[in-house]
This record gives structure tokens, C-alpha cells and sequence, in this order.
């Protein structure tokens, strides 16, 4: 049993999503407690790799039995035990946050609903895990059909706004497969480990320097990276509530974990340091990424598309720890990842909380939240301080790490970037709770003498729940900060790196 | 280091008030119980305070690990004697200050009262985390708490002024401390692999004074509560809270955690050896120097009494910045002993404000003149504290400057000494005309004929912290000595 645990991540919610096809059929009220059981099962299963993964290494999974490189083989070791934990971790809340959500915002499509998101999490969780990079492609295609069918459930323009996505989503799934296929010509393997040992005796070939570029803009595009992040706003803007909670914070994240395991596993730290000289264009983009989904989030009126622009610029952050080529910016890359995905999530369920009271989330819904939705606005602080990068959030501590890196690698832009973000997110953040405090937007002038009691309408518990878990998680995930660096992180920091 | 014990009590003073907000908060209904809530953990905390007295003055460091959150880099608490000085100024200014806000708050039928009372402790808190504070990371989470729990406090009034109010205090805490603190403080980890404060500085000899100049000038700024010019215009703007908010948290508690940032800074990061060593003491004098003069020339134009403390504020923190950039012992001491000198004298003098404005609604320095006949007492204290500020006996803040003005002379900066006096003969210009108008002033508006003292529960506390200022001239002993053990002698 004890063997088969990496597995069981992938399979549980993979057959789980078979049952609720079924079981949807005959009864669709059923459907999100099997999801929550699934992925629940998912999860422990994770946190039980883990802590395998920390006691005794890397855990290599042979698919079938097949030796690698032939068959497929599954390889955990702590950045994606940490990513999968993550990865499970959320799509949980998100299950047990979706079911109000879903019932009012998509009643005749709950079976529908909860079959794509579980497969979608499948997707993720086999992204994430497979150490196969042509399976990767396969669980990336999985993942990415069930994410559009889940995005165009939404209101108003989900159409156009997912087709755009469906385009460049395709574009970018092809970029992909077109490196791997001429690694595969170059090398002969598929598999990651394989590929990574072969690539130094092909160290001068103009196929394997393509080959890369092609896997570069194709996560790029998945990820929505500056110049590629067009598709991004709109399509999880207009998303059904529970869809963009899943999809927002997993999708980028998981392209950026991908992301690393081409540049460290499949190539080498010191291939792309000290062979190609790719560092500084890279750098530009990620500022460039950082400023833009800053300044962009600072003309919302929506909230919800305001934080699709966070996302953006939380992308910058992670591209540009990578790139800097240090060991510190390394670490800040993964650390956020974890980080992002819970911010990302615990405010993607507030703002769905807020639209499943108010109907919509723009400043004016914010009016007077603080009286009739007090729980819901103590994660949006957490959140929000979080971000803002407050100790003792996680927030802060992705920051600590990837200013770290960026100063021993001298990307002093790269600083300011960050810096300016942070700012721009307390005035985004405090714009909101202002609102929240005075009773008025921006632009009104509040009149404490019209003050009324306002009754309290919090969310469901059932939504408050996850909420609280993942806004409670990002405080202790920053004091746990030193424990998951020395444990995970570090012992699988490549070489090569300053 | 010298020697430490392990104790739980610091971690104890920063909870009290922490914990004290959770039945602040469910005892809305029964204002009575909620104020019996928050005197509680005033004594309380004052009480583990004494506890820690004894310790401290034998020179051994009380120290409380947190939590180990990075490598090499924990949250913890390590009390001196200067963060105790610092806590028992903020503590023991918390009990006359909430017993001055029943009077106030009562009085003029203030709205969400337990929301003040519970932001109010949890404000203190963050104080004391500060005092107590072990390295600089422990520092600046609690500067950050502070800042964000002062918000509801400054906008308290909700209306337009407030909100401007509140979104400038905002602004320039938040953007400084994240803008400027966090990257020196991360650079500075990077550099020496440390953040723990150490009489010693931590820079050693190695780094250039070119990045040092950087790095001073990026604590000195970034630590904005402390209002150097030009990055002091909150204050004023801050001063749309509660009166009694005013008093003690901008009078004493946020400023000065301000000032005691960078007094930690320039003593326990840099050290003054190596501050004096590379002529960065000047620039810590010549900064702090034109604050106090610029600041004290604006406070004379003001017809706003509230405003006019915050100017006269701005210009008193400067000179414990200036002290501090004497580098010299006797300047130190001076600094560290006018934050208690100047927050008795100050929040005197804000109380008073608060007290003239309950009885008669005046605000403005011209509206009160003859007032001092109907309202001797309250009039009585704000000559005690504007004595204390200008630093003329019989007040505590005389001896502050007293040792201030010895630093000068024993560090030779002859200009700043200049400046120091001509700040105090500033000051006397725009105190004592107030109090004069007010006794001997002819034309007394007509609708102040019939406007007696304010409630006991605010004319009270303002004539004991003016008695506490008296008596801190005769008997200063006990801040005296923790300065003096500070300052490691």
C-alpha cells in the first residue's frame, strides 16, 4: 500500500470523476460530497508522499512496472511533493467552497460541473507528478480541454473570452509538443531524468537550443507570462465562481512548476546560466509582467478582475526568481508558488463569497461589508496582507527570498519591481477596505450621520470554512517558512546556481 | 553579550493587551465591564513590567524565543534596558490615557466605542512587541501591526476628514516601511548573515560607507512614524482622531516606536563607533537638525492647538534623532530619556486640548482666549507640560535637554547646540502665548462666559501626568537609571 501512494493521488480523482458521470445521472445532489471524498483521498495521499519524500528522498513510481526510461515513470521528489500537496490541498477547499456557489450560479449543471473539476484537478495533480515529459503533454491537454469547458459555463462573454483561451491555449500546447518531439529525435527519450542526462553530450546543438525555446513559450503562454497574457483577464473574470476559484490559482502555478522541471531536470542550471545567455531579455519580461499586471489591476472597477491582473503580476514575481540564477531566487520561486496558489485561492472564495451575496464584486458591493460580512472581510484582510507581503503572511517570505536573490544576482530592477507591486497591491487592498469601513466608495464622501445598523449576512459556513482554512493557512505557512525551506526546498536546489 | 535568562514574561506584557481585546469585544453591550477590561490589563501589564525592573537594572537581558521562521532569522524578544524604559513609558501612559478616554468618549457620545477600546489595546501590544523586539525582523513585524491596528483609530470619525486622514497615515507608514525598511533590512541579511541587535553595529568594517550612507538613509526615512521631514506631513494630517488617540498614540506611542526604530537602528545596527567613524553621524544630525528648526517655525503659524502639537511633535522627535546622532554617550542618554521626558510633557498637553475642546468645543487657539479663569486646572497642566517641552525647570523635560545640550558639548558640534537652543526659545514663543491669552488675554468670546473644567474623568489624568512631570525633575531617577544602564555605563 505504503508504495502505491504517489499514484493514488492521480487515480483517485481520476476514477472519482468516472463515479460522479454516474452517479450525476441518478442523482445529482450526491455529486459534491463523492467530489470532496475523492479529493480528500487525493490529498492525504499527498501529505503521505511527503512525508515519505522527506524521509527517505526521491520516490521513483514505475507506471505498469515498466523500467524507466521505456515505460512511464511518476518522480517525486520535494518540489512537486510540495506542489501536489498544494495542488490537492486546494482543489479540496475549492470542492467543499463550490457547492452554494454551484448550485445557484449553474443548478442544471452540477454533475457536469463537478465531473470536469475533479478531471481538471487529475490533469494538475498528473501534470505535476509524471516525470514523462510526452504524459505531461497528454495530463497538460487533459487539464486545459476541461478548464475551457469549465470556464464557458459562465455568464456573459465566457464564450468569446474562452475561445480566445482555446486558441492560444492550443498554440501554446503545441510550442510544447514541438520541443519535446525534437528532444525526442535528439535523444531518443522521453522521460525527464533521461533526457536531462543525455542533453550535456549535445551541449552544442542548434536542436536542443530550439527545442528549448519552443518549451519556453509554451509554458509561457500557459502560464500567461507578459507578452502572452492576453488571454488571461478575461477568460477568469467572466468564469463561473467556483471554476475561477479552481482554475486561478492552480493553472499558472502548476506552468510554473513545469516551468522549473524543463530548466533544472530536463536542461541544466548551468546550461542556461552560463551557455545561452537568455537571463537578461527573461528579466525585462518579468518586470515588465510585474508593472503591467500592477498598473492594469489599479484600473479595475471589478474585483474579480482586478486579482486576474494580480495574477499576472504574481507570474513576474515567480519567472523572475527563477531567471535571476540564484539559489535564494530559486527558493522564492517555489516558496511562492505554495504561497500564490493560497492567496490566490483565499481571495478568489471571498470575492466568490461577496458575489454569492451581492451578485456582483465592485467597490459599491464592498459598502458596509464590515457589519453584514465580518468573517468574509477577516480573510479578505489576511489575504490581502498577504499579498501586500505583512509578516508574518506567507506573502512576505516569497518576497524575503526573491529580493534575497535578486540582489545577490544584482537585478536591482527586478527589486524595484517588486517593491512597486507590493505598494500598488496596499493601495488596491486598502482601497477595498476602506470601502468596506466607510460605508462609501472612493468617490463618495461618507457622512457618518446616515449610518445605519446593517444586518449581518455572512456567507454559508459551509463557504466560510474553506475560506478561513486557506486565509489560516497562509499565516501558518509564513511561520513555518524556515521549516519548509530546510526540509524540501533546499536539499533539491540544483547545482550550478550562485 | 552579557548574560541572559529565559523568561515567559515578555511574550506575557505583549499578549495582556492582545488577550485583552477578546472580552473588550464580546462586553459591547456593558461599557462599565469593558472598561474594567481594559484597566485590568493595564495594571496587569504594568505589574509584569516591575517584574522585569529587577533583572534588568543588574545588567541581565530577559530574554523569549518566538518562533524560528528562517534560517538563522527568529522571532524573538530580548529586553534591555532601553526597551524597558521605551515599554514603561507606553505602559504606564496607557491607564491615565484610558481613563481620560472614558471621560471623552463619553462625553461627546463618541459611536463604536468597543471598536476604539479593542484597537486601542491591540495598538499596545504592538508597543511593547516593538520595545521588546530582539532583531529587526521581529521589529518590523510589530511596527507593521501597529500601523494597521492604528488605522480604524485615526479615521474613527468616519467621515471625509477622517478618511483623508486616515488614508494619508496610511500611505506614508505602509509605503515607507515596505518601500524602504524591507529592502535594507533584506540586503542588510544578505551582507552580514544577521539581524540581531549588538551595541557593536553589525556592518564591521568591511562594507563601504557609501552603502552605509544608502542603508542609514533607507532606516532613517523608512521608519516614517518617527515624521523627519519631509515625510512628516501624516501627523498633522492624523490629527482628525479622538483627541485622547491623538494624545496617546501620536503624542507618545506611534511616534516614538518611531524614534525608538531608529534609535535601535543607529545604536544596534550600525553602532556609534562606526557611525562616528564614517562622518554618518553628521548627516544623522544635519537631518534631525533642520527638522526641528523647519518644524518649530510652522508650529508658531499654527492656529489649530492640535495641529500646533503635532508641529511642536515633529520637531521634539527630532531631537532624540539628534541626540542619538551626537554618538556620543551623553547625547544617547539625553535621547533615550526625552522619549519618557517629552510623551509626560506632550500628552499633557494634548489631554488638555481634548479637555478644552469637551467643555467649550474650541479648537482653535484664538477662540480660547481668558479661558484659563474658568478652566484653571486644565490651563495649570498645560503649563507644566509646555514647560516641560520648552525643557525649563521645574519640568522633567529640562533634564532631557539638559543632557542633550551635553552631548553637544562633549561631541563638539557646536551648530547643533545652536540648534537646540534657538528650537527652545522657538518653542517658548508658541507655547506660552496660548497660556497667557488664555489668563491675561482681554476679549473674551461671549459664549465661552458660562464653560466650566471638563468631567473629572478627563481633567484628572491630564493633572496627574502633569504632576508626574514635575516630579520626574525632582526625583528622575528611574528612567535615569535604565538610560544610563543603556547606554552601558
Amino acid at each position: 500500500m505504503e508504495q502505491q501512494y504517489p499514484v493514488l493521488i492521480v487515480i483517485i480523482p481520476m476514477f472519482t470523476a468516472m463515479v460522479l458521470t454516474l452517479a450525476g445521472w441518478f442523482k445529482p445532489s450526491v455529486c459534491q460530497p463523492l467530489a470532496v471524498v475523492g479529493l480528500l483521498g487525493s490529498f492525504l495521499s499527498a501529505v503521505a508522499t511527503l512525508a515519505k519524500v522527506s524521509a527517505g528522498g526521491v520516490i521513483s513510481y514505475r507506471l505498469g512496472g515498466w523500467e524507466p526510461p521505456f515505460g512511464i515513470e511518476y518522480r517525486v521528489d520535494g518540489l512537486n511533493a510540495l506542489v501536489l500537496v498544494m495542488v490537492s490541498l486546494v482543489a479540496l477547499l475549492v470542492a467543499v467552497f463550490a457547492r452554494k456557489p454551484v448550485e445557484k450560479e449553474l443548478g442544471n449543471k452540477i454533475s457536469n460541473f463537478y465531473t470536469l473539476f475533479v478531471l481538471l484537478v487529475t490533469g494538475l495533480l498528473g501534470m505535476t507528478i509524471t516525470g514523462d515529459a510526452f504524459n505531461l503533454y497528454v495530463l497538460l491537454e487533459i487539464a486545459a480541454l476541461t478548464s475551457y469547458a469549465l470556464l464557458a459555463m459562465g455568464r456573459g462573454r465566457a464564450y468569446m473570452a474562452t475561445f480566445n483561451y482555446v486558441i492560444l491555449g492550443t498554440i501554446g500546447a503545441c510550442f510544447y509538443l514541438l520541443g519535446v518531439g525534437l528532444l525526442l529525435i535528439k535523444t531518443g527519450s522521453l522521460n525527464m531524468v533521461d533526457i536531462g542526462s543525455i542533453l550535456p553530450q549535445l551541449a552544442g546543438s542548434q536542436a536542443v537550443l530550439i527545442a528549448f525555446g519552443f518549451l519556453m513559450v509554451g509554458v509561457w503562454i500557459k502560464m500567461a507570462l507578459f507578452p502572452f497574457h492576453g488571454w488571461l483577464p478575461n477568460a477568469y473574470t467572466y468564469a463561473p465562481t467556483a471554476t475561477s476559484c479552481l482554475v486561478a490559482p492552480l493553472m499558472t502555478k502548476v506552468s510554473v512548476y513545469i516551468m522549473l522541471r524543463i530548466m533544472f531536470t530536463v536542461y541544466s542550471a548551468d546550461w542556461i546560466f552560463n551557455v545561452i545567455q537568455w537571463k537578461p531579455v527573461i528579466m525585462i519580461l518579468a518586470v515588465v509582467a510585474i508593472l503591467m499586471g500592477s498598473f492594469f489591476a489599479l484600473a479595475q472597477r471589478d474585483i474579480k478582475r482586478m486579482l486576474t491582473y494580480l495574477i499576472v503580476a504574481e507570474i513576474g514575481y515567480m519567472v523572475g526568481g527563477a531567471w535571476t540564477g540564484t539559489s535564494a531566487g530559486l527558493t522564492g520561486t517555489i516558496y511562492h508558488i505554495m504561497a500564490d496558489g493560497l492567496m490566490t485561492v483565499c481571495l478568489f472564495m471571498v470575492i466568490g463569497s461577496v458575489v454569492y451575496r451581492k451578485g456582483r464584486a465592485n467597490f459599491e458591493s464592498f459598502k458596509d461589508a464590515f457589519q453584514s460580512m465580518p468573517w468574509t472581510m477577516g480573510a479578505l484582510i489576511i489575504g490581502g496582507l498577504s499579498m501586500i507581503g505583512v509578516p508574518p503572511t506567507c506573502g512576505f517570505f516569497s518576497k524575503w527570498y526573491l529580493i534575497s536573490g535578486a540582489y545577490q544576482s544584482s537585478d536591482y530592477a527586478f527589486i524595484v519591481a517588486l517593491l512597486i507591486s507590493s505598494l500598488v497591491n496596499a493601495i488596491l487592498f486598502i482601497r477595498i477596505v476602506e470601502t468596506a469601513f466607510f460605508s462609501a466608495t472612493s468617490e463618495e464622501v461618507p457622512d457618518p450621520h446616515e449610518h445605519q445598523e446593517v444586518d449581518y449576512a455572512d456567507s454559508p459556513v459551509s463557504m466560510l470554512i474553506p475560506m478561513w482554512v486557506s486565509a489560516l493557512a497562509l499565516i501558518a505557512m509564513g511561520l513555518y517558512t524556515g521549516e519548509i525551506v530546510t526540509r524540501w526546498i533546499q536539499p533539491i536546489l540544483p547545482g550550478g546556481l550562485i | 553579550m552579557s548574560e541572559s535568562i529565559i523568561s515567559f514574561t515578555p511574550l506575557a506584557i505583549v499578549l495582556t493587551s492582545a488577550v485583552a481585546v477578546i472580552p473588550i469585544s464580546l462586553s459591547g453591550r456593558n461599557p462599565n465591564l469593558r472598561e474594567f477590561w481594559t484597566f485590568l490589563a493595564g495594571f496587569l501589564k504594568l505589574m509584569l513590567l516591575f517584574s522585569l525592573l529587577e533583572p534588568v537594572t543588574k545588567g541581565i537581558a530577559v530574554q523569549f524565543e518566538l518562533w524560528k521562521v528562517l534560517p538563522g532569522v527568529s522571532l524573538h524578544f530580548s529586553v534591555d534596558a532601553f526597551g524597558l524604559l521605551f515599554a514603561f513609558v507606553a505602559c504606564s501612559l496607557w491607564i491615565p490615557t484610558s481613563l481620560y478616554c472614558i471621560g471623552y468618549m463619553r462625553g461627546l457620545k463618541e459611536h463604536a466605542q468597543t471598536r476604539f477600546f479593542a484597537c486601542f489595546a491591540l495598538a499596545l501590544s504592538a508597543t511593547a512587541g516593538v520595545a521588546f523586539a530582539g532583531n529587526l525582523l521581529t521589529l518590523y513585524v510589530f511596527y507593521e501591526i501597529l500601523s494597521l491596528s492604528t488605522f480604524p483609530l485615526v479615521a474613527h470619525h468616519q467621515d471625509g476628514e477622517a478618511r483623508t486622514g486616515g488614508r494619508k497615515y496610511l500611505t506614508y507608514l505602509l509605503a515607507t516601511s515596505i518601500g524602504l525598511v524591507l529592502p535594507a533590512m533584506i540586503i542588510t541579511y544578505q551582507m552580514t548573515g544577521t539581524l540581531e541587535f549588538s551595541s557593536m553595529g553589525i556592518y564591521g568594517d568591511t562594507v563601504k560607507p557609501g552603502t552605509l550612507l544608502v542603508l542609514l538613509l533607507l532606516f532613517l526615512y523608512g521608519f516614517a512614524k518617527s515624521g523627519l521631514m519631509p515625510l512628516h506631513s501624516w501627523l498633522p494630517g492624523a490629527m482628525v482622531a479622538p483627541t485622547p488617540v491623538s494624545a496617546l498614540l501620536h503624542a507618545v506611542a506611534v511616534v516614538k516606536v518611531g524614534v525608538f526604530c531608529n534609535l535601535r537602528i543607529i545604536t544596534g545596527i550600525f553602532g556609534i563607533e562606526i557611525l562616528s567613524k564614517t562622518y554618518l553621524d553628521t548627516v544623522v544630525c544635519v537631518i534631525a537638525g533642520v527638522t526641528v528648526i523647519v518644524s518649530s517655525l510652522i508650529a508658531l503659524s499654527q492656529d489649530n492647538l492640535k495641529r500646533r502639537l503635532a508641529f511642536s511633535t515633529v520637531g521634539q522627535l527630532s531631537y532624540i534623532i539628534l541626540g542619538a546622532g551626537l554618538a556620543q554617550s551623553y547625547g544617547v542618554k539625553g535621547a533615550m530619556l526625552h522619549i519618557s521626558m517629552h510623551a509626560f510633557g506632550k500628552i499633557t498637553l494634548f489631554m488638555c486640548a481634548g479637555a478644552i475642546f469637551v467643555a467649550s468645543g474650541k479648537k482653535y487657539i484664538s477662540q480660547m482666549v481668558g479661558l484659563g479663569h474658568k478652566m484653571p486646572f486644565t490651563f495649570g497642566a498645560f503649563l507644566i507640560g509646555s514647560l516641560s517641552v520648552i525643557g525649563l525647570p521645574p519640568a522633567g523635560g529640562f533634564i532631557s535637554k539638559w543632557l542633550l545640550l551635553k552631548g553637544t558639548i562633549a561631541a563638539e558640534h557646536w551648530p547643533m547646540m545652536v540648534v537646540l537652543l534657538g528650537s527652545s526659545l522657538l518653542n517658548a514663543a508658541y507655547f506660552f502665548p496660548i497660556v497667557y491669552q488664555a489668563f491675561f488675554g482681554k476679549g473674551m468670546l461671549p459664549e465661552n462666559e458660562n464653560v466650566k473644567e471638563a468631567p473629572l474623568a478627563c481633567t484628572l489624568p491630564l493633572c496627574i501626568t502633569a504632576v508626574v512631570s514635575i516630579i520626574l525633575f525632582i526625583y528622575p531617577e528611574p528612567f535615569l537609571t535604565l538610560a544610563t544602564l543603556a547606554v552601558g555605563e
